[in-house]
């Protein structure tokens, strides 16, 4: 067993056990921690499985967003902590959810397992077209060219995720700023941080987009690293979430899907079908989706985790 | 002179390994957040900076170099200020005596 091996086999203990302990934690607060931190460690596997590309996504929403987002989750929960303890499912459900989660995983795992070796693959055939497209991360291309559908149909579903945590406000506070108003020290440390990092954490952003064409990295990727810094901004206190019904804001969200499904049209006349580039400018149609996408991307993201617009415009 | 690289690294991550291990035990041991805090700031400054010296002499480029130096700034960054914040949010929760 080389050494490797050995640190895999470690890396994938410690992710059982903390997922066991993630679903055991009786504190919220506790297993969102632990989920944090499982999103991490899971980042590390797909580093080792060669899939960097998935292990920036994984690190970015799973440890990073998503973090975030349960975080806050666990804090407003907090005061009904007590009640829903209280109300805590019998021993004969919770033992019926472990059957049921434990028959799910071996029907996955026996299914894995059953797959002929080598697995069936596209791989080879997507680095073999990649030439069609001048880019030369397989990753990106296989995202924004052979499988164009279901990227822009995912950032249709974003869309749609934001319009659902909108319906979420009261009639009152309807087109207004999502969140609280958050305030801190003006001269504390947090302020400090939120002053001098975003400079920097907006240039790794624009940096892993751009990489995204012939590297691991994207326009997911970076747009979760720029939608980071702007949350630091707005829970420092320096700014505040725009209002829902602000144009420009709103004129961001659809830009990239809107952009994307106008050259997917535009392929029906001038390429080969729908989505489809024409070869010659494929490479300039593709980067320019990607920056409407990156904004797009950085503000669902970053609204997502605002949340419903809770007060009116008017101060 | 690759010899003396690689010592280098061997060196320099092992001590960094020491300063995780020791920062761990001190969060695992001490009596209190603020002592806690301490020993896990040592390890995140000074264990990661002994990491990527010692990564250093292996990095291919430059450019790597450049990228592995400034890692180590943004960690030291993020965990200087988060250190802060909690420290304050553990005080702030203390009963005043």
């Amino acid at each position: 067993m080389t050494f490797a091996t050995f640190l895999e086999i470690m890396l994938a203990a410690v992710v059982l056990g903390l997922g066991i302990w993630t679903i055991v934690a009786r504190d919220t607060y506790a297993a969102a921690v632990g989920f944090i931190v499982y999103g991490l460690l899971v980042a590390l596997i797909w580093v080792r499985l060669d899939a960097v590309d998935v292990a920036l996504t994984e690190a970015a929403i799973g440890g990073g967003l998503g973090g975030v987002l349960l975080l806050g989750a666990a804090a407003r929960l907090r005061a009904t902590e007590v009640m829903a303890a209280a109300e805590a499912p019998g021993k004969g459900v919770c033992l019926g959810a472990a059957a049921l989660s434990a028959a799910v995983a071996v029907a996955i795992a026996s299914a894995v397992l059953q797959l002929p070796e080598p697995a069936p693959t596209l791989a080879p055939a997507a680095v073999a077209n990649a030439s069609a497209t001048g880019l030369a991360n397989p990753v990106t291309n296989v995202l924004m060219a052979f499988r164009a559908m279901d990227t822009m149909l995912e950032k249709v579903v974003l869309l749609l995720a934001i319009v659902g945590v909108w319906s979420l406000a009261s009639d009152r506070a309807w087109g207004g700023r999502p969140g609280p108003r958050h305030r801190s020290d003006p001269r504390g440390i947090l302020a400090f941080l939120a002053r001098l990092l975003p400079p920097v954490g907006i240039v790794v952003g624009i940096y892993v987009f751009w990489t995204g064409a012939n590297h691991p990295g994207g326009a997911f990727q970076g747009g979760a690293i720029l939608a980071a810094m702007w949350l630091l901004v707005i829970m420092a206190g320096l700014a505040d979430t725009p209002p829902v019904s602000n144009r420009l804001l709103r004129l961001v969200l659809i830009g990239g899907p809107g952009l994307f499904l106008l050259v997917g049209l535009g392929g029906i006349h001038f390429g080969p079908a729908f989505l489809g580039y024409p070869p010659t400018f494929a490479k300039p149609l593709i980067l320019g989706i990607e920056v409407a996408m990156v904004l797009t991307i950085a503000a669902t993201l970053g609204l997502l985790l605002a949340g419903a617009p809770e007060r009116s415009t008017e101060p | 002179m690759s010899f003396a690289l690689d010592a280098m690294t061997i060196v320099a991550v092992s001590a960094g390994a020491f300063f995780f291990l020791a920062g761990t035990v001190g969060l695992l041991r001490f009596p209190d957040t603020l002592t806690r805090l301490h020993a896990l700031s040592k390890a995140d400054n000074l264990g990661l900076g002994l990491v990527v010296l010692g990564l250093l002499p292996q990095a291919g480029s430059v450019r790597d170099g450049l990228k592995l130096l400034s890692i180590w700034l943004l960690g030291l960054l993020a965990g200087a200020t988060v250190s802060q914040l909690i420290a304050r949010t553990a005080r702030q929760d203390e009963p005043t005596r």
